[in-house]
């Protein structure tokens, strides 16, 4: 029995260390938490992209569901994104809102044009300043929010074929069911 | 992972490694070519922290020494490795004008935390505080600490044991393999 004991704790060493491996291919490493699931989005008001005097403030988004995704030109992985997004959008059943983040506004309408728009209203915030609200820290990241304002889901990182099946389509068809 | 403009974090986490490995091996052979390129590396991460705060205009020096020490103690959420102080990434800009904001309206070291907190979960703090969910973070060394101290007890009871039984003839009941 003695001799196997560092055979035992050999193993179980090893098996340590594969749990490890395979924790960090189960998730996202870097993904920090979001300690704003289930409260309130915070409130905001930003100019729309495209019409920069007009604004979009929480209220006027309230009373259906919308999935914020939050993109900007200069990021490399919301190219990753987009397709997803064009694709699935239509088949979500929620709203698209754009956040355009920390972006000049020219070179998000050129990003837009180039490969579309998947969003129904598209808002801007170059300065960053109510992302800091969001505990957004870098783009791509989506918020699924329902009709009364509340975080339901967020996911950080690209949004993949993979995510928006296992994921975010189980979220909002939770909101359908409390909502009818 | 996302692709991030993380600056020059790579490089300046390297040389902040060797820099505390230099510190380390203090008592160097002289004149050695080592000493020359600690010299050159200590020259080099001066420059790149530098570089990583532009200057911001605070009332007075004591402010200052505040506000470093405050941003040495909070995480960069997009380049995790790096505190804001040292983060060139764009929401460590951010968050660091944020912070310097928040100091002009007077609020307390406590009070800035907490809403960074409140937004980017207990992450962004590099002195996680003792809850719940981080008490093996800070006791699982000691438990470990405990438990290897415990099979050496062990050990050493058995071994002191073994002559004592007074076996005679040629002992080889002392050699059982446990010497690992």
């Amino acid at each position: 029995m003695s001799r196997l004991l560092p055979f035992i704790g050999f193993m179980l060493l090893a098996a340590l260390f594969g749990f490890g491996i395979w924790w960090n291919t189960q998730h996202d490493p870097n993904a920090i938490p979001t300690p704003l699931l289930d409260k309130p989005a915070p409130a905001f008001n930003l100019p729309k992209l495209y019409e920069p005097t007009q604004t979009v403030s929480k209220a006027d988004l309230l009373g259906k569901p919308y999935l914020l995704n939050v993109f900007a030109s200069w990021c490399i992985e919301c190219g990753v994104e987009h397709p997803v997004l064009q694709a699935e959008g239509p088949t979500l059943g929620v709203q698209l809102v754009g956040y355009n983040y920390k972006d000049a506004p020219a070179d998000a309408k050129r990003w837009l044009a180039e490969h579309g728009s998947p969003y129904a209203v598209v808002i801007a915030d170059e300065p960053g300043q109510t992302a800091i609200d969001f505990g957004v820290y870098g783009a791509p990241e989506s918020f699924l929010i329902d009709a009364r304002g509340v975080i339901r889901y967020k996911h950080i990182g690209p949004l993949t074929p993979e995510v928006v099946a296992k994921e975010l389509k189980p979220a909002i068809a939770a909101l359908r069911k409390e909502t009818p | 992972m996302r692709l991030s403009p993380c600056g020059s974090g790579f490089s300046r986490d390297v040389l902040g490694m060797l820099r505390q490995k230099a510190s380390r091996l203090k008592p160097l052979p002289q004149g050695s070519l080592l000493r020359l390129l600690l010299v050159i590396l200590f020259a080099f991460t001066g420059t790149l922290h530098a570089q990583a705060i532009e200057p911001m205009p605070f009332a007075n020096h004591a402010q200052e020494l505040r506000f470093q020490h405050l941003t040495h103690e909070l995480r960069c959420p997009m380049c995790q490795n790096e505190t804001l102080a040292d983060s060139n990434a764009p929401i460590a800009r951010d968050l660091r004008n944020q912070i310097f904001k928040m100091m002009q309206q007077g609020k307390t070291d406590d009070e800035i935390k907490q809403y960074l907190v409140a937004r980017y979960s207990k992450f962004v703090l590099y002195d996680p505080p003792l809850t719940r969910g981080t008490w093996l973070l800070w006791f699982g060394p000691l438990l470990i600490l405990l438990g290897g101290a415990g099979v050496v007890l062990v050990a050493i009871r058995k071994r002191g044991r073994m002559p004592a039984n007074g076996s005679s003839g040629p002992r080889p009941s002392i050699d059982n393999g446990d010497d690992w």
